[in-house]
């Protein structure tokens, strides 16, 4: 049997509320670990008010060859972004 | 001693006791770096010497206060001889492998995280605040040691062995910790410090779970050596942890760094 | 540099895969692990992503040295983070390694016995504590060098490590020129340490960035690919010229009579480090090799017990559960 420590992927939330950011991976011989681990190697310099680990075997990824069907249909959809507007300057901030 | 102790030459012994004790397990912690299992192993243990380096800042900096002799932390650290300190006889027994490292850091911080949280309510506001920075680095500490010595309990029959051996040896080395003297009573009755002898049933009960869990035999001898929070008789440990320590501040003695 | 004379491998892909992987990169793209890449191109970044890992873990045992005699608490806590910070960078390393398919476990192995090598400045010993300031300000101030432009690299997970190696990298120089700066300042004592750290230190710092190698082919294919930002002696000359005037600064002497301002030039004129010296450390004959090697043969094997019982336990503690449920 392998006996290699698995691979997690880590994300950490930083202090201002945004939303848990992939930071890097490390090994631990499970979740808790991990998460321990995390909390020593990616928050020594005060990064993060919260962490996630994954099994990095778990995570489900997009393929590369699907990036054009995956992502260019939305290039073509501009009047998603609020700039496609004119909305004069006497209407005021919007 | 105790017929002529004042109420600051007891308190100095005290903060001596809690400093010496962060002061000599973080640099035998720090003796780790670069040589650990692994590299996560490695950068956790890196990060628990140097919260002990920091108590120490803080314990030793308040007892050159306390003493009024003009002595910084840095003095009281490197330039005092073997029988000036005050540290438990466990924090200063080598390494040796990662298992007695471990178990050590173990025994030490379930006593130290007992002691925090009564030095939180001190009357001394100062040691009180102290106790409350430093409680939440121990805390975690005592987590991931307690955790550390569960794994290895029972993990293969090998790091069972290990750690079983680090038990067998250290525990003679734990009864120091709730030995009581005339310093501790002169804190007790000041309302600083609790009376060593107290904890002992949480940190029994702490600690027996925890060893259970690892699926470890406490040795049932009660015996324990003593004589390094007295000072009166450390063991030849700390003779050459000092040498290395506090080299460059005798061999050059007023430079500053 | 941390991974020195990486060789590029061949490319024996196929020509128009080869063409549209180059655009790719001519375009300022990244390459992800999951995209198509030259067999080449992996080889070459496993050996060099490698490397680097390898000379930050093998990095730790010079300044480790020290962490028992540093001279002041504060001293003692800010080498040991900076130590700490090495490991971690090692490890950064090593993660973006294993997404090209090896895992951290066989680059260990190809270290410890040889198969792999890590930079040559770590085989010089410290010997006295103006080292630490000379490690952290030299050797680091030359690895910025390289790393910095590393950022820019066009496999992904490498440049994003660089970039968190960057951050932190910069603590390191400063705290190392802080440290030899107090000494230079101090006792004739401490003044004498400090002169001995930069002398000793110099040449083999020069040689961290390699030979020459405006002729090389492997160094063309690896610019080609972004692996490789700037040839050796573009970055040697950058630091001999960053460094110079920070020596006049701290008032020291200067460790190479040959250092002299090139006004044609602008740039200093420096001697050539002894590069059969070069060749020696690299094939194994520096003064610290074996016990470089030693220290980190030892590690992993007095860790074996400790690893195998974490994951033993870590696999019960899943099995336990899976009966309860």
């Amino acid at each position: 049997m392998k006996n290699e420590w698995p691979l997690w992927e880590v994300f950490i939330r930083g202090q201002h509320g945004l939303s848990h950011r992939h930071v890097g991976s490390l090994h631990a011989p499970d979740a808790e670990m991990a998460i321990k681990n995390a909390r020593d190697v990616y928050t020594r310099r005060n990064e993060g008010v919260s962490i996630w680990v994954v099994e990095a075997n778990n995570i489900a990824a997009s393929s590369p060859s699907d990036k054009g069907p995956l992502y260019e249909p939305s290039e073509s959809k501009v009047y998603r972004h609020p700039t496609f507007f004119d909305i004069p300057d006497e209407v005021g901030a919007m | 001693m105790a017929a002529t102790l004042t109420q600051d030459e007891a308190l100095f012994q005290f903060l001596l006791r809690m400093g010496d004790n962060t002061l000599i397990l973080g640099h035998r912690v720090s003796e780790w770096c670069g040589h650990a299992p692994v590299l996560e192993e490695d950068i956790a243990l890196a990060n628990t010497a140097l919260d002990l380096i920091g108590q120490t800042q803080m314990w030793l900096g308040l007892a050159g206060e306390v003493q009024g002799a003009g002595k910084s932390a840095d003095d009281l650290a490197f330039l005092r001889d073997v029988w000036d300190f005050r540290n438990v006889l466990l924090v200063e027994v080598p390494n040796a492998d990662f298992g007695r490292t471990l178990m050590r850091q173990f025994l030490f911080d379930a006593w130290h995280s007992i002691q925090l949280g009564h030095l939180m309510k001190s009357s001394d506001p100062r040691i009180a605040a102290i106790a409350a920075k430093t409680s939440k680095e121990v805390a975690y500490h005592l987590e991931r040691s307690a955790d550390t010595v569960v794994g290895l309990g029972d993990g293969t029959e090998e790091s069972h062995g290990f750690i079983q051996a680090a038990l067998d040896y250290l525990w003679p080395y734990v009864g120091e910790m709730f030995t009581s003297d005339a310093v501790d009573a002169a804190m007790v009755d000041a309302g600083i410090a609790p009376d060593p002898a107290s904890l002992r049933s949480d940190y029994d009960a702490l600690v027996l779970r925890v060893l259970e869990d690892a699926t470890l035999t406490v040795p049932d001898s009660r015996f324990a050596h003593k004589g390094g929070r007295t000072g009166a008789m450390h063991t030849e440990h700390l003779g050459h942890l000092l040498t290395q320590m506090q080299w460059l501040q005798r061999a050059y003695p007023g430079a500053s760094w | 540099m941390y991974a020195q004379m990486v060789k590029s491998e061949a490319s024996t892909d196929d020509p128009e895969k080869l063409a549209a992987f180059q655009a790719r990169i001519d375009a300022g793209e990244k390459i992800e692990p999951k995209d198509w890449m030259p067999a080449g191109y992996r080889k070459t970044l496993i050996r060099q992503i490698g490397q680097h890992a390898h000379s930050e873990i093998v990095g730790q045992l010079p300044e480790g040295n020290w962490i028992t005699r540093a001279p002041t608490l504060e001293r003692k806590a800010i080498l040991l983070a900076k130590v700490q910070d090495e490991a971690g960078h090692g490890l950064y390393l090593y993660c973006a390694a294993e997404t090209l398919g090896v895992s951290r476990d066989e680059l260990t192995e190809m270290l410890l016995d040889g198969r792999m090598k890590y930079s040559s400045i770590f085989n010089y010993p410290t010997l006295n504590w103006a080292d630490m300031g000379a490690v952290g300000w030299l050797v680091d101030g030359a690895a910025i060098l390289n790393q910095v432009p590393l950022q820019r690299t066009s496999f992904g997970p490498y440049s994003r490590a660089m970039i968190r190696v960057c951050k932190e990298e910069s603590f390191h120089a400063r705290q190392g020129f802080d440290a030899i700066r107090k000494m230079a300042n101090g006792t004739p004592a401490q003044k004498k340490m400090a002169q001995d750290a930069l002398n000793r230190l110099w040449f083999p710092a020069l040689m961290m960035f390699g030979p020459s190698d405006a002729d090389s082919v492997h160094s063309t294919q690896s610019m080609a690919w972004k692996i490789k930002m700037n040839t050796n002696d573009e970055l040697r000359q950058k630091f001999v010229d960053q460094t110079v005037p920070q020596i006049e600064f701290l008032g020291l002497d200067l460790p190479d009579a040959g250092i002299t301002w090139n006004e044609e030039r602008g740039h200093y004129d420096y001697s050539d480090p002894d590069w059969d010296e070069f060749f020696d450390v690299i094939q194994g004959n520096g003064p610290c090799n074996t016990d470089r090697l030693a220290a980190r043969n030892k590690a992993w094997q007095d860790g074996q017990w400790v690893r195998d019982g974490l994951l033993a336990h870590a696999r019960k503690k899943a099995a336990r559960k899976v009966a309860a449920e």
